[in-house]
């Protein structure tokens, strides 16, 4: 996979790319509706709320009603996408969104943003580690976690007429480039960015750049590193995984949540099975959020390439010792 | 009782202003809008009916204050330390990585603080169980609540509402800052309130309408809730306008939560320092 990171930020902020894609999306289709629980403000899209009064739909604070409105219109005849701050989007909301989205088998696209560390400011109320744990036990979701402006933009015009539940986790900016425009993204199809034989490096979201930033620091000390993007924590490219454990023999995930039944969990339940190997976690190890800037909370919690670099030299030791 | 005067309460929203502005100031920006507004409703609660004791936060007979609205966390920790609970200094630490005082109510961090909210829609329900227990243990503890108009919007509120009357809960006082306005817009744009005071009252509640930046009409609404308690909870609606305080903040299109220019913070501190002149204090 050829792609562009230069560990620079983003042309495009994520934010910019979710406006423009819904505005072409409800273009092309008038029953595409997007609904959001007042926190327009925070996407920046007052703009599409006054231009398509007809699909784009404010419900004020009410999470749980806005998924139950979500389904309803589902059943109607429209294709409904709803956003609020990750964790009203998902830990508020889920047992509608399990019960009425899920098992009641409605085409919903729920748009959980600043997920994780990316709620910085406003601190633990508002910091969701636990969203990608929760979504992937719905039966038939899609959950992915959006590691670049051009993969968000693909996943919202993918997933129009996904049937089941779809969980599309973002940060509203601050996202490196990684994939050329054009990019073509499928679900349950992981991108491999760098290839080497050493180590496997797994990440997904705001990680990914980081496992990039690990894979070049590990090569100056002569150790390959093959690095992933997961791309939909569910379904997971078990081929990709199988293939990359096979040839590295050890492998070190990172994710922007909860190691309790993330990326990381979701890697080590498949490969126990299949082709045991280390693997090693990088991850929210059990704890809750807290207020600060991007910088200081990726030390805090251990989500930086040194990290990353750390856990991949731990899990080298632990394959030579097999 | 001995109430505090016009002037004396006036003084102390001011000084909560004051130290809303030297908190929200610190880091650059904050919610300015919902706390600025609730300084006097804070300065009458705090002054003349909250029985705390800042040697002991968490005096088992004390009376509790539960911010359903937790983004306006440094309005509330702008009384806290007015009334001693911490040093004023430590204001300066909101949002500070590594500092103790997040901009959302946090009560693992900030003493006094009894709820820690920022997920809207869950306060009153935590104020109903800390007045049920108050009844269940037989004290006569005051629990007082905060609540948005816009976080109105949430079901749980409404769940709480029935509950409160269903349990007689009339030591439960609570307030909406009625300011018409949350972060997309008014409410009446994004998802109509109606009418509060006639909502709680069919839900059973006592529920009067005042004008949320006078303080005395705050201090004699709040008198009639505690000195006649007649089973039923009560809902005070302070008639509000978001940023209330300062005319280059209530000015702003939005002013919710907002970044602080040095300018910006020059020209609120000017606008308070005339108020300052006119209740006989010195701003600095
Ligand atoms: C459950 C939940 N949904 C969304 C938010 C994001 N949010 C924070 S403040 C706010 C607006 C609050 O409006 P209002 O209750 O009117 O508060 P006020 O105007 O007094 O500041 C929103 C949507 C949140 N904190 N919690
Ligand atoms: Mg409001």
């Amino acid at each position: 996979m050829k792609i562009r990171y230069t560990g620079q930020k983003a042309e495009k902020e994520v934010f910019q790319v979710f406006n423009e894609t819904m505005r072409q999306l409800i273009e092309q289709d008038a029953r595409v509706v997007y609904l959001d629980a007042d926190l327009m403000g925070s996407l920046k899209t007052q703009e599409l709320w006054k231009r398509y009064p007809g699909n784009v739909l404010n419900t004020g604070i009410q999470e749980a009603n806005m998924v139950g409105v979500a389904c309803g219109l589902y059943l109607n005849g429209f294709k409904p996408y709803v956003h609020s701050f990750s964790p009203f989007a998902s830990r508020r909301v889920f047992d509608q969104v399990f019960l009425s989205v899920g098992y009641g088998r409605k085409s919903v696209r729920v748009i959980g943003s600043d997920a994780g560390i990316m709620a910085t400011h406003n601190g633990g109320t508002h910091m969701c580690f636990e969203d990608i744990a929760m979504m992937r036990t719905v039966p038939g979701a899609c959950v992915v976690d959006i590691s670049d402006p051009v993969m968000c933009g693909a996943f919202l015009k993918m997933t129009r007429d996904r049937p089941g539940l779809t969980y599309i986790r973002m940060p509203r900016r601050d996202l490196p480039d990684i994939y050329p425009p054009e990019t073509a993204f499928a679900e349950g199809r992981g991108m491999l960015l760098r290839e080497g034989s050493d180590i496997t490096l797994v990440g997904c979201g705001i990680m990914v750049a980081t496992c990039l930033q690990a894979a070049e620091l590990l090569a100056s000390d002569g150790i390959e590193a093959r690095v992933i993007d997961i791309v939909t924590v569910k379904p997971l490219d078990e081929e990709l995984l199988l293939d990359s454990a096979g040839r590295t023999g050890a492998v070190v995930t990172a994710e922007n949540a909860s190691v309790l039944g993330g990326l990381g969990s979701a890697v080590a339940e498949y490969l126990s099975s299949v082709h045991p190997v280390p693997v090693l976690k990088v991850g929210i190890q059990d704890s809750f959020g807290r207020v600060g800037t991007e910088s200081f909370l990726r030390k805090a919690y251990g989500l930086t390439p040194e990290s990353v670099a750390l856990r991949a030299r731990e899990a080298l030791k632990l394959k030579q010792a097999l | 009782m001995s109430l505090s005067s016009k002037r004396e309460l006036e003084q102390m929203a001011l000084n909560i202003r004051l130290g809303i502005i030297r908190a929200i100031t610190s880091n650059h920006g904050g919610h300015i809008g919902g706390s600025f507004d609730l300084a006097e409703m804070l300065a009458v609660v705090y002054s003349d009916f909250m029985r705390v004791n800042p040697e002991k936060p968490d005096w088992d007979q004390r009376d509790f204050m539960i911010f359903s609205k937790g983004h306006a966390g440094p309005a509330l920790y702008a009384a806290l330390a007015l009334k001693g609970f911490f040093p004023e200094e430590r204001l300066e630490n909101l949002n500070n990585p590594n500092s103790l005082l997040p901009g959302h109510c946090d009560r693992n961090h900030v003493p006094g603080v009894d709820a820690t909210t920022g997920s809207l829609g869950q306060g009153l329900s935590i104020a109903c169980g800390a007045a049920l227990a108050g009844k269940l243990r037989g004290t006569d503890q005051r629990v007082f609540c905060v609540t948005g108009d816009g976080e109105s919007a949430e079901g749980q509120i409404w769940e709480a509402a029935q509950f409160a009357a269903h349990y007689s809960l009339d030591n439960l006082i609570a307030f909406l800052d009625w300011n018409k306005m949350q972060i997309d817009g008014s409410n009446d744009e994004v998802m109509r309130l109606g009418d509060p005071v006639r909502k709680y009252q069919a839900f059973g509640w006592n529920a009067c309408l005042v004008k949320g930046n006078e303080v005395m009409a705050i201090q004699r609404a709040v008198r009639r809730a505690v000195e006649e308690p007649n089973g039923k909870p009560s809902m005070i609606v302070l008639d509000t306008v978001k940023g209330e305080g300062a005319r280059c903040i209530v000015e702003m299109a939005n002013n919710h939560c907002i970044g602080f220019s040095d300018e910006l913070c020059g020209k609120v501190m000017e606008e308070l320092r005339e108020q300052g002149r006119k209740l006989g204090m010195e701003v600095e």
